[in-house]
């Protein structure tokens, strides 16, 4: 087990890179911590999977190193990292059994017979697979095969960090739950350092401690699931967390009053320099009201159960509203935001407040 | 609801069912014909009954052929299975020497059978031949015209030259359909590379490999263009393979009636060997899987 760092990492996949837009991973300096649950959230093609790649040893970077510990490991082999990494899709052994699939890593570094039989039972048992240890890996489910996956991730107990890249895209909804579940459980009883790639949100956020969000090959933010939905430091992560995700308005923001387009002034819970760039606030933020705020269009309301979600426009802008069971919606529908939510942008990274 | 019943339409299956018939229905039963029936001359036939096939079976002149094509199928398949998986294993995956090694290895393939017997005939030859001449200027005595191991030799390494790139592209194939990340996941759990082979290359090629080993066996029972030409079958009887007999009988003495027995007999030992193994091929197949699903 170790801490894992970054220092000055990128990556081209291209052999004499011209300029930034020919990396897949944009320069980067991260710490990760030893033994913490990490999600590594974006969308497709942003480089969730290089960077875990790197970080597994599969790809070499074309820039900066990675060290496990104090140990720089950015040239050593993949075998030699001690990593375990579970793929998107199943990976299994299709001519040995269960058993001998999950023993399979084990064996290769050659361990005690009696050691293996042990720890392969234990770890058939949390699978949920103790029944079919003696069956051919062949022919079976993509769902048992995945979990045979998981299951060859989590059998060696002296991994450096065991990565996940989506393993449960194959995985049934109720089981994924199960899984999920599991691997937490799992995390908090061996406190393996744990980085698991999605594009899934509820998945990261249940999964994780801490999430990384990633957007074109940066690291946009690294922090709680509460950092993101209340301070997300870059508008891809207020429109990539939640759903709906944030509202954004351009505006020009000076002191604790922002101008929007049309000149309507919105109060801000705290001091900014001046500031040419967006306001954004969640849907959960804003409220409607008959009088005393802003007006807006209403254009569709969706009943989500719990709440409604209201799909208004403003000032020609898209705005989500998230409003509370049972309310009625006025006949000329007014906003407020509440002052104390709403985060500052400037050319999409977020701007601190003054004093903060 | 009934489906309605229209027996003319066996009308149409009319043709299909006379070119068959007249192109392979009968020429078959031609040869079932003279299997039976022995004659004196004057183009008259009189019934023999299994009369041939029983001495085609006691043909101590048929077994010898027999063995040596099963020793030559037995050896070219012991030779060419396993180069041409570790030829496939070595050819680049992708860029552009793969599409060149492609198109080198499959050259031989399209070289017509008996253009390869004449080059090797040629390539062999102690007097005018490269291969002949290199190997008597190095002081070895080579000549398949004389000696029975030099022409099994030669008529062995020019079916392994004909051939291999088959097998090789057929696991070439086979290799290219494996995920990369069954490579990763095997780097991960630090597996040697003979386990790589083992459990990841070798099972994934197991289906092109049953084609790979039909195809060859098949077709090596069958050769009769490139030892023809090379060796003609010699020197004395030593590649006289199963069809060269054969022709010698059928075309060279005109003994049609025993020759048409020996035919018959021929395409059902190769019928039925090729049954055998596609049989046990699959149903080990289906053992692996059955085994995974059945309890």
């Amino acid at each position: 087990m170790a801490q894992i760092t970054l220092k000055n990492l990128a990556h081209s996949y291209l052999p004499r890179p011209q300029g930034v837009q020919d990396y897949a991973l944009k320069e980067m300096d991260h710490v990760w911590q030893d033994g913490g649950a990490y999600a590594l959230l974006g969308s497709s093609g942003c480089g969730k999977t290089t960077l875990l790649n790197i970080i597994s040893g599969l790809l070499r970077p074309s820039h900066g190193r990675v060290l496990f510990g104090d140990h720089d490991v950015t040239d050593a082999a993949t075998a030699a990292r001690n990593i375990a990494q579970v793929f998107q899709f199943p990976v299994v052994y299709d001519t040995m059994t269960v058993r001998e699939n999950l023993a399979f890593p084990l064996r290769n570094r050659g361990k005690d017979p009696g050691y293996i039989r042990d720890r392969v039972a234990q770890i058939g048992r949390i699978i949920g697979m103790e029944e079919m240890l003696n069956r051919k890996a062949q022919g079976l489910t993509a769902d048992a095969k995945q979990k045979i996956s998981l299951g060859r991730g989590m059998v060696r107990e002296d991994v450096n960090a065991i990565l996940f890249d989506e393993p449960l895209t194959v995985i049934d909804p109720h089981m994924k739950w199960e899984l999920r579940t599991q691997l937490k459980q799992l995390h908090r009883e061996f406190g393996h350092t744990m980085i698991y790639v999605t594009h899934d949100q509820t998945e990261a956020l249940t999964f994780a401690d801490k999430v990384v969000v990633m957007y074109d090959g940066r690291v946009v933010q690294m922090g709680t699931p509460q950092d993101l939905f209340e301070t997300p430091a870059h508008t891809f992560v207020g429109y990539f967390i939640g759903s709906p995700g944030m509202n954004f308005l351009p505006a020009r923001v000076l002191g604790n009053r922002a101008t929007l387009d049309d000149g309507a002034q919105v109060d801000l819970g705290a001091e900014y320099a001046a500031v040419d760039g967006q306001i954004g606030i969640r849907p959960e933020h804003v409220t409607l009201t008959e009088s005393g705020g802003l007006p807006v269009t209403i254009r569709r309301v969706e009943d989500v159960g719990r709440h409604r979600l209201v799909r208004a426009e403003m000032q020609g802008r898209p705005l989500n509203i998230v409003v509370p069971e049972g309310t009625a919606v006025a006949a000329q529908p007014q906003v407020r935001f509440t002052p104390a939510r709403i985060n500052v942008y400037a050319d999409d990274w977020r701007v601190t407040p003054r004093g903060a | 609801m009934d489906k309605t019943q229209n027996n003319k339409a066996w009308f149409l299956v009319l043709p299909v069912l006379v070119v068959v018939a007249f192109s392979a229905v009968i020429p078959l039963m031609t040869v079932v014909n003279y299997a039976v029936n022995d004659t004196f001359g004057n183009n008259s036939f009189f019934l023999a009954g299994l009369e041939w096939f029983d001495e085609m079976v006691h043909s101590e002149r048929l077994h010898g052929a027999l063995g040596r094509q099963a020793m030559f199928s037995a050896i070219i398949l012991a030779i060419e299975v396993p180069l041409g998986i570790f030829v496939a294993l070595n050819m680049p995956k992708r860029g552009v020497w793969s599409s060149f090694v492609l198109v080198v290895m499959a050259l031989p393939l399209l070289i017509p059978f008996n253009v390869v017997g004449t080059i090797w005939q040629i390539f062999g030859r102690v007097d005018i031949g490269l291969l002949g001449r290199t190997l008597e200027a190095l002081g070895l005595d080579y000549n398949y015209t004389n000696d029975p191991v030099d022409a099994w030799i030669t008529v062995v390494v020019m079916d392994v030259w004909h051939w291999t790139s088959l097998v090789a592209l057929l696991c070439y194939a086979g290799l290219q359909s494996i995920p990369q990340a069954y490579y990763q996941a095997a780097r991960i759990d630090q597996a040697s590379r003979w386990a790589v082979f083992r459990y990841i290359e070798l099972p994934k090629m197991r289906g092109v490999l049953l084609i790979a080993v039909l195809l060859r066996f098949m077709d090596s029972f069958m050769i009769y263009t490139e030892p023809f030409v090379v060796t003609g079958g010699g020197p004395g009887n030593s590649t006289t393979f199963l069809s060269i007999d054969l022709v010698k009988m059928a075309v060279g003495q005109f003994d049609l009636g025993p020759a048409a027995a020996f035919s018959l007999m021929y395409f059902l030992v190769i019928l039925l060997v090729s049954w055998v193994f596609y049989t046990v091929m699959t149903n080990l197949d289906k053992a692996d899987t059955g085994r995974g699903e059945g309890q």
